[in-house]
């Protein structure tokens, strides 16, 4: 039987406030345990509730970027369970009226058709606290620093389709949050984080399968591992003659397996109600149209652009447009450089992210910044230095040498553009290898490189590469 | 000097008759004489309420004195005090010091009125006669074999014996105006959201509202000044001028249109009761108003429909005494949930615990629509009948309780009969309205209440109309026998 794959994602994308979403105390990470907890956070009796404008201007930008609904009216309800992490005994959400409704996003699957992720809603809850079960001799400890953290909570519609859409559409969220400044996206901190649906259905059957919910995900590797492990289980499940039980399940990354944690029976009865301390949340028209006046270029609009206006090609585009700040940096490189963006496109592509990725750095933390990699696309632009004497200025540049100019002119790197000091250099060439001459003029092609290499050898790479060529030409004629 | 109102005594001290140091020592003395047969103080705080006596004798002097600088009163032990015990009379929150103050007694103690202590109340404010108290029961002035009412019973005990010449009280579901009433004192609820509720342990969060308990409307407008107003604490408080209370005390009230629900004065009301709101009502007319016979159809629904939301909200209010973090924890827990279960089963009173059962019932998966909904909606007609009625007349008047004070055990162990002594003043909380109950008079020595609604912020209407009344009656005045 052919089997099709359903997946709905809950991603939880912390919010970028300065405080938390119902208290002043700071939302700062890596603080001693609970030294970031005040007495509303603490759930001490008496204390109340008041929402953190900024959060709902972050999910109102969240929703304008999806194309959504930033609802007039949305209401905080209570999600009530105990557990020694949640305070209050209740968690403080949207349940019934969520903040954002109806949004979509386009993912595309290298080598696959773009498709269309339906975001169902995306609302407002604080976060819990953490844990700690280890270190405690037995006990629990209890930090309470992350309890009533901002988290935006954005559930997408069962569109997706396989793993790899999956983990295209967190990758696209990851990106968004980050372009609208509304999250840091840093996964190790718990910042971005997802829950995963999945269930199988026969190929064609329109009827959804029972689903289980993969819980607390945090890298995009173990949600595409945790769905395919997922998958094959359910196929497993299915075709061995069981039925799969509805449930949630925790994804071990060591094991790569996950396993039950609590089926349906035992699933809780939250009993949700409007919170009686909070007022519903209102938002007017002309909030709405001050948000979307400070909604930056998003991603999506920044590739077209590059396309039409810089002449990348659509891949090239896409990658450097994948995260703002890569799409920053090439711009302001390519802006420095002046013409033909297309090479400061490669450069960024290439030499850039490979040094980084060599040694396991973010583009803010790049020792080449936008501006000296600009400067030197620059001097290759007018025709300063070649594009092979690049290489060797941009690494004196990687090592803080300085910027392009002064390493050419330390190195000595500056292109030979004289034409009769090339033409010399050439003339002495064909005297030396008359062997090489001969078989080039009887038609061996091939041998025009070699040529040009013992050209460049002797300039030391600095002639220039066309001029090269044009004069090659000419006297090998 | 004990028997005076608050007016008189802010009089007194500007006038430099007495200090506050004296006045404060006067009341402590009354309070140890006393409580111990009442019971209405849970703590008494004694050595901060003679230093914040003696800081206001200094304001006084130094000429910057606002109206209560140095009058001495008590709140109601479920106002967060920073540094003074709070434990809103559950054995769960019997060791718990807040580390902050609630809006309220903080306006007080900023206005340098001085905390003589901390007043008894049914546990978590869940009650109608004081008995669910983890400190014991509390005794009414007026026939200490009867209770004082209830939640805000040890505020109106205090007050009532002279023991305080004016406390704070929570109101609930007539939590201030029933005890005031069975007590002989003038209790004002304000409307919903007219004073902060950060900082009081929340019972009820829609329907919970601080306000006065004094001997007249007259204390209760002062009182009503340093309470009332926005806190940016309380999303739930509203940003809203407030008025000077005492301004239009003494406004006439010729051609002011009362409206006698028909529905408040039907079965259930006892014969003493009627009498003596018909005879204040008469009163009124004296005195210029004018009397309508006007519906509230509703009525009857709700009590019934106070007992879904109140217990709704109040069973995931509660839901933060956990043992974990403060309050009441179990010896030796073996895991999370004996830790869970036998802290809160030991922690709450039997009454506390049904609310959080019936609370927890109706919140539930499959029950919500045909509880808590079907609640709300009612909720909702029962503002649509008060809408209607308050474009007829000014204010509405009726009885505040069915009865005068009952016998300490008479109903305790009957909740629902227990539950109806606040047939009358639990449909203001629901619509959010502000009410008054004002001493009428008395039946068979015991004293009677007369319960004024009014329009949503129509607190100053609400004080003059209980003014002028007072102006013509000395009922406020009178003093149970052994406190005089």
């Amino acid at each position: 039987m052919e089997w099709e794959i359903v997946i709905g994602l809950e991603i939880h994308a912390q919010l970028a406030t300065k405080s938390k979403i119902f208290s002043g105390a700071s939302t700062a990470y890596g603080a001693e345990p609970n030294t970031q907890a005040c007495a509303v956070d603490l759930g001490l009796p008496g204390v109340l509730p008041v929402l953190n404008k900024e959060a709902v201007r972050m999910a109102a930008k969240f929703g304008l970027a999806v194309g959504a609904r930033v609802s007039n009216r949305s209401v905080f309800a209570r999600k009530n369970y105990f557990y020694p992490d949640l305070p209050k005994g209740y968690q403080i959400s949207q349940f019934e009226l969520p903040v954002v409704e109806g949004g979509r996003l386009a993912i595309q699957v290298e080598g696959e058709e773009a498709r269309v992720i339906g975001i169902t809603r995306a609302h407002l809850e604080e976060d819990a606290g953490k844990s700690l079960h280890e270190d405690f001799h037995g006990s629990t400890g209890v930090d309470l620093n992350r309890a009533g953290t901002p988290l935006l909570e954005i559930v997408s519609e069962p569109d997706m389709r396989s793993a790899k859409e999956a983990v295209a559409y967190m990758k696209k969220i990851h990106s968004l949050v980050q372009y609208l400044e509304i999250c840091d996206g840093n996964m190790q901190e718990g910042s971005f984080r997802c829950d995963a649906n999945v269930s199988i259905r026969p190929l064609g059957q329109e009827k959804l399968g029972t689903r289980s919910e993969i819980k607390n995900l945090n890298s995009f590797r173990f949600v595409e591992r945790a769905i395919n492990f997922e998958v094959e289980r359910q196929i497993d499940v299915i075709e061995g003659g069981g039925a799969v039980v509805q449930e949630t399940r925790l994804y071990d990354s060591d094991k790569d397996e996950t396993r039950s944690m609590r089926s349906k029976e035992e699933a809780f009865d939250y009993r949700y109600f409007p919170d009686p301390d909070l007022l519903p949340l209102e938002i007017d028209e002309a909030y709405i149209e001050a948000v979307r006046s400070t909604l930056p270029e998003l991603p999506d609009e920044k590739k077209a652009r590059f396309i039409s206006e810089l002449g990348l090609a659509e891949y090239e585009a896409g990658v450097l447009t994948a995260s703002r700040e890569l799409a920053d940096y090439f711009e302001a490189a390519a802006k420095i450089a002046g013409e033909d963006a297309r090479r400061s496109a490669n450069w960024v592509m290439g030499d850039l992210l490979g040094a980084l990725n060599k040694e396991g750095k973010e583009i803010a933390e790049s020792p080449v910044s936008a501006e000296l990699l600009g400067g030197m696309l620059q001097r290759i632009n007018d025709k300063t230095i070649s594009g092979k004497i690049a290489k060797q200025v941009f690494e004196c540049m990687w090592n803080g040498e300085g910027d392009a100019d002064s390493v050419i002119e330390a190195k000595g790197l500056k292109q030979v553009t004289d034409s009769g000091a090339i033409e010399k250099i050439i003339d002495e060439i064909i005297v030396n290898n008359p062997g090489q001459v001969e078989q080039y003029r009887s038609g061996k092609d091939k041998l025009f490189g070699f040529f040009v290499g013992q050209v460049m050898k002797a300039t030391q790479g600095k002639a220039n590469p066309a001029q090269v060529n044009e004069l090659l030409k000419q006297k090998l004629a | 000097m004990h028997t005076k109102t608050i007016s008189q005594l802010s009089a007194a001290l500007r006038s430099g008759e007495v200090s506050s140091v004296e006045l404060t020592t006067l009341f402590l003395e009354r309070i140890k004489q006393h409580n111990p047969a009442l019971n209405c103080f849970i703590s008494v705080t004694e050595a901060q309420a003679l230093e914040a006596a003696a800081a206001a004798d200094q304001r006084l002097k130094a000429g910057n004195a606002a109206p209560l600088t140095g009058v001495p009163i008590a709140h109601k032990d479920i106002f967060c005090t920073e540094g003074v015990k709070t434990t809103c009379a559950s054995k769960m929150l019997d060791n718990f010091i807040a580390p902050y103050e609630s809006t309220c007694t903080a306006r007080f103690r900023d206005a340098g009125a001085v905390m003589l202590g901390k007043t008894n109340m049914d546990e978590f404010a869940m009650g109608s006669s004081n008995e669910t108290s983890y400190y014991g029961a509390v005794k009414n002035p007026w026939d200490q074999a009867r209770v004082p009412g209830g939640s805000s019973g040890g505020s109106v005990s205090a007050v009532a014996a002279r023991l305080a010449p004016a406390a704070t009280g929570t109101d609930t579901g007539g939590s201030i105006r029933q005890p005031a009433a069975l007590c002989g004192l003038t209790g004002l609820k304000p409307t919903y959201g007219r004073v902060s509720r950060f900082g009081m342990i929340a019972f009820a969060s829609s329907l919970d509202q601080a306000g006065p308990i004094t001997y007249s409307a007259e204390d209760a407008a002062l009182m009503m000044n340093v309470m009332a107003g926005f806190d940016e604490r309380d999303s739930t408080s509203v940003e809203r001028d407030v008025p000077d209370y005492s301004a239009n005390l003494d406004n006439g009230i010729e051609g002011l249109k009362i409206g006698l629900p028909k529905e408040y004065f039907g079965e259930g009301l006892d014969d003493g009761v009627a009498r003596v709101v018909a005879a204040a009502v008469k009163e009124y007319e004296a005195l210029g108003a004018v009397v309508k016979e006007i519906s509230l159809p509703n009525t009857a629904l709700a009590v019934p429909t106070y007992y879904v939301v109140a217990p709704a909200e109040c069973s995931t209010n509660l839901s933060r005494f956990d043992g974990v973090r403060f309050g009441h924890r179990c010896d030796d827990p073996k895991d999370l949930f004996d830790l869970y279960t036998r802290s809160r089963g030991e922690g709450f009173g039997a009454e506390v615990k049904r609310r959080i059962m019936i609370g927890t019932y109706v919140l539930s998966a499959g029950y919500y629509d045909a509880y808590y909904l079907k609640a709300q909606k009612i909720r909702r007609l029962i503002s649509e009948d008060f809408r209607a009625a308050f474009e007829e007349v000014d204010v509405i008047m009726g009885p505040t309780a069915p009865s005068t004070a009952f016998k300490l055990g008479e109903k305790a162990d009957d909740p629902v009969t227990m539950y109806l002594s606040d047939i009358y003043t639990i449909a203001v909380n629901m619509a959010g309205l502000p009410a008054a109950s004002i001493p009428a008079g008395f039946a068979d020595g015991l004293p009677v209440g007369l319960q004024v609604i009014g329009n949503y912020f129509d607190e100053s209407r609400l004080l003059n109309v209980a003014h002028k009344y007072q102006q013509a009656t000395d009922w406020h005045l009178q003093v149970p026998k052994e406190f005089q």
